[in-house]
């Protein structure tokens, strides 16, 4: 898939990016970079994917301070020109706390961290995302985090359930997320923020490839 | 030289499963006339600002920006000009 320019970006503490650059350089074979936080452009890069892990130790709030480093500008000005942006797991939580996506990710109910494969609920597939699904279709895709608790306020919720933003629905709730929430796309549907991680299902080897097709959606969409 | 001490809390109308947990464990332990216990973060700044006034803005700015998350949080601050009130 040489029409795939994808950039994934790496903060002190991501440490799902070289998954996701496996499934975009070795599985889609699309041309695909590490864009270090520091760097101030994004070049040539159709996708930008957020990768999970623990940026900037998590510090004061998860997400909180990446969003202030150089790239993000970028990354903001990118996903306001209708650029596709990909947060996962902490990916998700960054794009909340930069206000690309609606709400913000708490602490899990139980006070656990949760890693586990669970299963998931394709809400929408009319999105860039989700094309290669059937509606409804139930997957099977890993989940490890323990602030993952989807929550916005009562209008927010009216607005995302109104404009079909909810993507990605739990089968049964891991975290208490608000509407068991598992991954919501923002009003223009370029940007999509989810906790679990499709990358970490999408390699034959690993036996699970549920999580392929959410890769094969969005790199098809960029035709 | 002043002094902002901040106290940051997730928004009484969302669940604090820290302070619920926490609340349990006192209970156990007999302190039955605790009836809530929510769970915050305490936030020390020094602030080099010519006035009070000009403190608490710069206090309530870095609130907004960085420090608490509107869509989860709620803050408050107080303000000391360092040297006094001892």
């Amino acid at each position: 898939m040489d029409h795939v320019k994808a950039g994934v970006i790496v903060f002190p503490g991501s440490n799902c990016d070289h998954d996701v650059y496996n499934v975009f350089r070795h599985i889609l074979n699309a041309d695909t970079k590490f864009l270090w936080h520091k760097e101030t452009d994004i070049g040539d890069r159709n996708i930008i994917i957020l990768p999970g892990g623990f940026s900037y130790g998590d510090y004061l709030r998860c997400g909180a301070i990446a969003k202030f480093s150089p790239l993000m500008n970028e990354v903001i000005k990118f996903a306001n020109n209708g650029g596709v942006v990909i947060g996962i797991c902490n990916g998700f939580q960054v794009l909340c706390e930069t206000g690309l996506l609606p709400g913000a990710l708490l602490r899990n109910e139980n006070l656990k961290f949760v890693c586990k494969t669970v299963t998931l609920k394709v809400e929408n597939n009319k999105s860039i995302f989700t094309g290669e699904y059937r509606i409804k279709e139930e997957i099977e895709i890993p989940i490890a985090h323990g602030e993952g608790k989807y929550y916005c306020d009562e209008e927010t919720f009216i607005s995302i359930t109104g404009n079909n933003q909810i993507i990605f629905r739990y089968k049964d709730n891991p975290n208490g997320s608000l509407d068991d929430i598992a991954g919501i796309q923002n009003v223009k549907r370029n940007v999509l923020g989810l906790m679990p991680h499709p990358e970490r299902a999408s390699d034959e080897a690993i036996g699970n490839t549920d999580g392929y097709r959410f890769f094969k959606s969005v790199a098809e969409s960029l035709l | 030289m002043f002094t902002s001490k901040i106290n940051i809390r997730i928004r009484d109308t969302i669940l604090d499963p820290q302070g619920k947990a926490v609340e349990h464990s006192l209970k156990s332990l007999g302190f039955d006339s605790v009836v809530d216990t929510r769970i915050g973060k305490y936030i020390e700044l020094k602030i080099d600002a010519a006035t009070e006034e000009e403190a608490k803005k710069i206090t309530d700015d870095t609130c907004r920006k960085l420090l608490a998350n509107p869509v989860m949080e709620d803050y408050e601050f107080s303000i000391t000009k360092d040297g006094e009130g001892k």
